[in-house]
């Protein structure tokens, strides 16, 4: 009996799928229902279209000290911003670290616009950041080829594969090795950063990427971290690289 | 071999100041492996089918239903990366399914099943939330219940 365990056991740890290779990459999009996906897919029904239009209001506001709107440097999103968030996280040359979509941002509120910064998870930082990735959008993820950002990518990685928590469950264990079947009543996605900052059903708002961690590190029983850490950015990096080739979504819909 | 043996130290040190960072029903308990199973009850005690049966639903708490189907209610909120648990206890042993809740990792190492009933050792790349640190998911009692429960599913 015991044998039988081991070999059921091991068959089993051999089955595990390891990396996903590319013809299998597949959005979470692919994995909802289809009134889920329809929500999403028309942009009259897609909830994340309100963020995504008050973004494009605030695009143009003047704010801070400087008197300047985003607009005031970068006019139209829709040319300027075009392309953007499929290539973040970018190093950064002022940190010489990776640097997340939102990050940028408020560094162009504080350093351009002479204003504070705002708060991670806040309205206004999730509106812009969802207008910014909306110009992104359809476009493939197309991770920056700049070699200062490979040991941070590869932190990213060591966190994936790490088992974390009470749980001691990695990343891995669920998204590469046991995408498609079943944690409780939800599927198992690939977890690809495709969509964020998206409208989750279960948030009945708009969250970033990070909050979307989060959720996975609390669910594990692990210690998240502080929203803004540079853990979530370098995972993000790692996950967009992992995404390479998948289209844009932003503003996407989850379960 | 020797992380395992680090492992096994922080392990120890967890578990000997667990007595004092827990909640007093929560205590664990030496225990005798032989072969594939842990003969004797936890702490000697009895276990209670029908609390048993409550508990392996609990999706929040024993976690059972995240990742096994069963016999249970609800079977679209039941998890497929697990065995079914349907007829288990025609499978395996009392002792049998004491050992695999308490610790599957002795079995099999690879395997993605949570240690109910060890500490794990906590450290900055682990970081077991606060809430959960020092103790382990589920208390010998509980433990019990749930061997209890699984032997009547026959
Ligand atoms: C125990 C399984 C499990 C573990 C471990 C886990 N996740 Fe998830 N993850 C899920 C499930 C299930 C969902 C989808 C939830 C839903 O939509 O209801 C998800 C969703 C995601 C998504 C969103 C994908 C999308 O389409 O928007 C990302 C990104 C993600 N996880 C990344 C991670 C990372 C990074 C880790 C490790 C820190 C992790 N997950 C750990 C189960 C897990
Ligand atoms: C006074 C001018 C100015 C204002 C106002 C300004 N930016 Fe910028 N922004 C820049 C410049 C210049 C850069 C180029 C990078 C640098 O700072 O070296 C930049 C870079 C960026 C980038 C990164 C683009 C890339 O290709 O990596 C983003 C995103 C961005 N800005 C968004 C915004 C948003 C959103 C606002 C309003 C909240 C804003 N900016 C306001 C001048 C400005
Ligand atoms: C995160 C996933 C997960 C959770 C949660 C989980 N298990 Fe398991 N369990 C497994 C896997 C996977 C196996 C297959 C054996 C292996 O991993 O080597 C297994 C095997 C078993 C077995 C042996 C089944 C057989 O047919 O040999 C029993 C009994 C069992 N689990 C009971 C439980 C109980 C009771 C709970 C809740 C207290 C539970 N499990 C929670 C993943 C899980």
């Amino acid at each position: 009996m015991l044998r039988f365990v081991l070999l059921a056991a091991v068959a089993f740890s051999s089955m595990a799928r390891a990396e996903i290779p590319s013809k299998d990459k597949r959005s979470g999009f692919d994995f909802m229902s289809p009134q889920t996906q329809a929500m999403q897919s028309d942009e009259t029904s897609n909830p994340g279209m309100l963020w995504v239009l008050d973004g494009e209001r605030m695009w143009s506001e003047s704010q801070g000290k400087a008197e300047k709107s985003c607009a005031s440097c970068h006019e139209d999103a829709a040319k300027t911003m075009r392309g953007v968030a499929a290539r973040y996280p970018a190093f950064d040359e002022q940190t010489k670290r990776p640097i997340d979509l939102a990050g940028r941002i408020n560094r162009c509120r504080e350093t351009r616009q002479d204003a504070p910064p705002l708060a991670r998870e806040s309205n206004e930082l999730l509106t812009l950041s969802a207008y910014v990735a909306y110009q992104s959008h359809g476009m493939p993820i197309t991770p920056a080829a700049d070699r200062r950002l490979d040991k941070y990518r590869e932190n990213g990685r060591a966190w994936f594969e790490r088992r974390l928590g009470q749980l001691q469950l990695s990343c891995a264990s669920c998204h590469d090795d046991r995408w498609g079947a079943r944690l409780g009543g939800s599927v198992i996605p690939q977890g690809h950063p495709t969509g964020y900052p998206l409208y989750r059903l279960e948030w009945q708002a708009v969250g970033s990427l990070q909050r979307r961690l989060r959720g996975c590190l609390v669910g594990v029983r692990a210690e998240p971290f502080e929203y803004g850490a540079s853990e979530y950015v370098d995972i993000e990096l790692f996950l967009m690289s992992r995404a390479a080739g998948l289209k844009m979504e932003t503003p996407a819909v989850r379960p | 071999m020797k992380r395992r043996l680090i492992w096994l130290l922080l392990t120890l040190c967890a578990a000997t100041s667990i007595a004092s960072a827990i909640t007093p029903v929560t205590r664990l308990h030496a225990y005798k492996v032989e072969g594939d199973a842990i003969a004797h009850p936890l702490a000697g005690l009895s276990g209670d089918a029908a609390r048993g049966a409550s508990l392996v639903q609990q999706r929040h708490k024993s976690l059972c239903v995240l990742c096994h189907a069963g016999p249970f209610p609800d079977p679209h909120l039941q998890g497929t990366i697990a065995p079914d648990l349907t007829g288990v206890g025609a499978r395996l042993s009392a002792g049998q399914l004491r050992l695999r809740i308490v610790n599957m990792k002795r079995l099999n190492p690879d395997s993605i099943m949570p240690v109910y009933f060890e500490i794990i050792a906590d450290s900055q790349e682990v970081r077991v939330a606060e809430t959960w640190r020092d103790r382990p998911i589920l208390t010998a009692q509980e433990i019990e219940d749930l061997v209890a429960y699984l032997q009547t599913l026959r």
